[in-house]
């Protein structure tokens, strides 16, 4: 029986005729996986196997990690994600597993721009990210940035780090960089681009950056990576690694590889430009919603008693006209709501046509060039700190950390 | 030379790129580029990783020795996936489907599941760092007693432009691995080997041909030496000449060895530093290096120099390993005063190192960090000389030598490709598999079947025109006719300059049905096929070629063949019709219809006669 094999055991298999030799790796579609002698995996009925042996584990201790006390002092901040991740050879799925500690041994590069502490938040892939996680995230950050640290590093899956490095950017005011970071290609190719992020976002953090930014590859190749303002930055690919785009203006810096050498755009905020300050408290009811041609407004029920929602709009920021009557009746309940766009790159204007003019006459607060990620992330900030309608129309569309800008520069 | 005295055991892997519609794991085209098609390129850079076992592979260890910036090539024909940018689609089930048509052929056990591994390979050929391999059956059979162990289906490599760029048309092509048991035992049975297994891809009909289609690595040991794999032999030809330098070369190294060993001669110490010693030398190389080491190696002189295959030395093999570390080569005492460097050179060098009349110097130059690293990879592959044989890939050289390439790589290069689902072979599957018939009996067939004399059955069965070939004796085109045109008449025209490959199959067909239905004779088959290949129709080539014979052009012709053989015709009456018809068909070349001819021919042989 296969119930008696263990991961590592020797066991021997019939197959065609022969004795196959093999590793037992895990058990996959009613198959036994075995790894041969010359390191293929194959799958055979687990009745045709037996046990050989179980030989001792022989896994290398890891080595120490080495610092070098003359070098600035980053702090590591791990969430989990693909840039933390390790194949997991029963399942054959990537998970995360990594811990700060393991992508220093991992990277060794690391250990010549700065000396690293380490703090675990979370191992979870980013899709299972809550605003929950957020809030410990800000807190460690903020702790760690209290504590001396230089920078910090934050590694993330890159799914939905837009949505935390935004929400962080609402919630820790710090003089040092926070820098996320994340890796689109797993840890175990020889091709990740897990090195080249970690070492380039190791150079911002180190670097004369002051506010909250993801740095990851540029372009497809591997020769500069872009440092973006952290509520201006979405996923704009599902795989490349150049996935992530300022959307609206300029990356605020780069960082060339393999020279690491980071040069910041004037609009950058510079490192020790802000007062350390921690604000976690969110408002958790709040929602996102893509409109689509021909969606039913009674999807607007399931948003009923929240206190906040973001509408994706068509174009300049509008719905259906057959919306305005049950947006209505949300508005009037108390659910603040903010018009942005999915087409993501210019601002929202419902002066324009008579849709928005509608949705601007019941309430709708327009949110400028705000992308609908960032929008949500402040909406739920804004609404955890300011109850009178007014007010928190005026926060909202007002630029608190870079997520509006004043003007749409020509070009961008 | 007793081969198996020397105790040769050798065995070949096989690579053969398939013909399918699409890649192994993306839905590009198998379609080859010229490199100036291109319409983008990036750079990257590969580092090993570590093996689900927690090892590092000591080839792609030695691989990462100098941090190498690659460049790819990108095509209007390559994707994301190409590009490491996209993870892969699910297996080509055309192509498993080959590989399984090749595991019958071979009367191997399909595995029950197929699972797609990554094979760790950093030399900057894959833009993932690893090659997708699967395991796809085992246990097969060789007419001469061998085995065949298994046969995986692998995605191709990015082709190499130069040293450090790669053109990315050619990756992810479909390819078959056969591997064969250590089996064979005389150079010539690897180069029979081979030449079966070829066979057996192509009787599929669904292989690449064309150079670089198919290439063959041999693992060869002889006794007391050990395993080297000997990459990328594209030529069968030289497949038996490179089997025959490697056992001279295991013999030479071990003779090295003894004679090492008799002399007490020893691998220690540091690298020296003879920078200073150097300084107003007139050897270009060493004028421009930062950094130069000697590496004295007591009891090694006169070894270092001595050939170990035509064209290569010890010191070829030690100048092999250093050039991983980005040097260009070494110099060593065997052979100098030379390359600029002087015998008073020489002897300050030996004086400074202590080196006696037994023992060798090794110079190495570059930065302080690559000539450093160069002196530890010639001690350690000095230290290796002590030992005998050591085990490595090595890689072919013009003639059959061959060099240095990297460690032989071991299991840990090996772990799973989690993005690729494992695909179960079914009983049904494997049964639905055809079992096509092999190109030797196919030609055996021809033969028997179709009277083809045997060299020109086994010709046309082994040529790429065997489907066209088949097409036309199914069409009703004589066999011998279609088979000298296709193998003979298209090779010649090629030959002498004629673009050969601007004619269609259809094209070639209807020359040869017009020679069936008499609108044009054999003999100008070469002629009508040079106009069509220049871009004429069939039918204007044709004319051209024959024009065409009028009534009366025919019969002032007959009259004068008639009054030649006027003898004849009166000796033989009316059955004189058969030898004459021959004689007036050989002068109008299928410019009349051969029915016209012979009512010609039959009236005027009865005006002759007086009928």
């Amino acid at each position: 029986m296969t119930a008696s094999f263990q991961a590592g055991d020797r066991i021997q298999c019939a197959h065609g005729g022969r004795l196959l030799d093999g590793t037992y790796i895990t058990e996959r579609d009613g198959m036994v996986v075995i790894k041969l002698g010359s390191g293929y995996n194959i799958g055979v009925p687990g009745d045709c196997c037996t046990f050989v042996e179980r030989p001792r584990p022989a896994r290398p201790t890891p080595a120490a990690v080495e610092q070098d006390p003359s070098l600035p002092e980053l702090s590591i901040v791990s969430t989990g994600g693909t840039i933390a991740s390790r194949v997991d050879y029963r399942t054959g799925a990537v998970t995360s597993q990594f811990d700060a500690d393991d992508i220093l041994r991992a990277i060794p590069g690391l250990g010549r721009i700065a000396r690293f502490r380490t703090r675990q938040v979370s191992t979870i892939l980013s899709e299972n990210m809550t605003p929950a996680i957020w809030q410990a995230l800000a807190r460690t950050i903020y702790e760690e940035v209290k504590d001396g640290a230089a920078g910090v590093i934050v590694t993330h899956g890159t799914d939905t780090m837009a949505y935390t490095a935004a929400a962080v950017s609402f919630m820790v005011r710090s003089p040092v960089p926070i820098v996320f970071v994340g890796s689109q290609r797993s840890a175990d190719r020889p091709s990740s681009d897990n090195v080249m992020n970690a070492l380039c976002s190791a150079a911002a953090a180190a670097g004369d950056l002051g506010e909250v930014a993801v740095v990851m590859h540029a372009t497809s190749s591997d020769d500069v990576c872009a440092i973006h303002r952290a509520t201006r930055v979405r996923k704009m690919h599902t795989s490349r690694r150049d996935a992530f785009q300022s959307i609206g203006i300029p990356p605020i810096g780069t960082v060339e590889y393999p020279s690491l050498q980071v040069r910041l755009r004037e609009e950058a905020v510079r490192r020790g430009s802000l007062d350390p300050a921690l604000h976690t408290d969110l408002e958790e009811k709040c929602g996102l919603l893509y409109f689509y041609p021909g969606m039913p407004a009674s999807v607007l029920e399931c948003f009923e008693g929240y206190e906040g929602l973001v509408l994706a709009g068509s174009g300049l920021g509008h719905v259906s006209t057959r919306w305005i009557e049950p947006l209505k009746r949300l508005i009037d309940g108390g659910t603040t709501v903010v018009m942005t766009s999915q087409c993501l790159h210019g601002r929202v204007c419902d002066r324009v046509y008579d849709t928005g003019r509608d949705l601007l006459a019941i309430g709708v607060v327009e949110g400028e060039d705000m992308l609908p990620e960032a929008a949500l992330a402040k909406v739920m900030w804004v609404l955890a700190r300011e109850r009178d309608p007014e007010a928190v129309r005026r926060l909202l569309q007002t630029d608190l950390v870079g997520e509006i800008t004043r003007c749409s520069c020509h070009g961008l | 030379m007793d081969y198996e005295r020397l105790g040769l055991k050798a065995g070949i892997e096989i690579h053969q790129q398939l013909d399918t519609e699409q890649k192994l794991f993306c839905r590009c085209p198998t379609a080859l580029r010229e490199a100036d098609e291109r319409n983008g390129e990036f750079c990257r850079y590969l580092r090993a990783t570590e093996s689900e076992m927690g090892e590092i592979d000591r080839a792609a260890e030695e691989e990462m020795m100098v941090m190498r910036r690659f460049r790819y090539y990108t095509y209007d024909t390559t994707c994301l996936v190409e590009a490491d940018e996209e993870p892969p689609a699910p297996m080509n089930p055309e192509a498993l489907a080959v590989a399984l048509t090749i595991a019958r052929l071979f009367s191997m056990s399909p595995v029950p599941q197929v699972h797609t591994m990554r094979k760790l390979v950093i030399d900057g050929s894959n833009t993932s760092g690893f090659q997708r391999t699967a395991l796809v059956a085992m246990g097969g059979l060789l007419p001469n007693g061998g085995a065949v162990e298994t046969i995986c289906l692998e995605e191709e490599a990015a082709q190499r432009i130069d040293d450090q760029t790669f053109s990315l048309d050619r990756l992810g092509i479909p390819l078959v691995e056969i591997t064969t048991s250590p089996c064979l035992h005389t150079p010539e049975a690897v180069q029979e080997t081979a030449e079966y297994i070829g066979m057996v891809l192509r009787s599929t009909g669904r292989v690449k041909r064309g150079i670089g289609t198919i290439r063959q690595d041999i693992n060869i040991s002889i006794r007391d030496g050990a395993r080297v794999e000997i990459k990328g032999v594209q030529d069968l030809d030289l497949i038996a000449e490179t089997v025959r330098r490697e056992v001279q070369r295991q013999q030479a190294l071990l003779a090295i060895r003894d004679e090492l060993r008799e002399r007490g001669a020893r691998v220690s110490g540091e690298a020296i530093d003879v920078t200073d010693l150097f300084k107003g030398t007139r050897s270009s190389i060493l004028k421009k290096a930062a950094t130069i080491l000697a590496v004295p190696l007591p009891g090694f002189a006169g070894l270092v120099g001595r050939e170990t295959q035509p064209g290569r030395r010890l010191g070829s093999e030690m100048a092999d390993y250093a050039r991983k570390c980005g040097v260009g080569g070494i110099f060593h005492t065997d052979e100098l005063p030379a390359y600029g460097i002087t015998a008073g050179e020489v002897a300050r060098l030996a004086a400074f190192c202590g080196a006696g009349p037994q023992d060798a110097v090794v110079l190495v130059s570059g930065t302080p960090d690559r000539a450093a690293c160069a002196a530890r990879q010639v001690q350690r592959r000095a230290a290796m000389a002590l030992e005998g044989v050591p085990e490595e890939t090595r890689r072919m050289l013009e003639g059959g030598s061959t060099a240095y390439m990297r460690p032989l790589p071991g299991a840990a290069r090996m772990y799973p490709e989690t993005d690729v689902f494992p695909v179960e072979i079914s009983e049904t599957l494997w049964r639905s598999i055809p079992l096509p018939e092999l190109l030797t009996e196919r030609a055996e067939r021809f033969t028997a079947e179709l009277g083809l004399d045997r060299t020109l059955a086994r010709q046309i069965a082994f040529s790429e025109q065997l489907p066209l070939f088949e097409r036309a004796v199914a069409e009703g085109c004589r066999p011998a006719l279609a088979c000298r045109t296709l193998v003979g008449t298209l090779r010649e025209l090629r030959r002498s300059g004629v673009a050969t490959e601007r004619l269609a199959d259809a094209q070639i067909l209807e020359v040869l049905r017009a020679v069936e239905e008499g609108r044009v004779a054999k003999e100008a088959v070469p002629v009508v096929l040079t106009a069509v290949a220049a871009g004429q129709t069939v039918d204007a080539a044709i004319e051209q070629a024959v024009p065409p014979l009028s009534l009366r052009e025919l019969e002032a012709l007959v009259e004068s063949i008639l009054s030649d053989r006027s003898a004849f015709v009166r000796e033989k009456g009316r059955a004189s019709l058969g030898p004459l018809m021959g004689v007036v068909m050989r002068e109008v070349r299928g410019r009349v219809d051969g029915k016209v001819v012979s009512e010609v021919l039959m009236k005027k042989i009865g005006q002759m006669l007086g009928e």
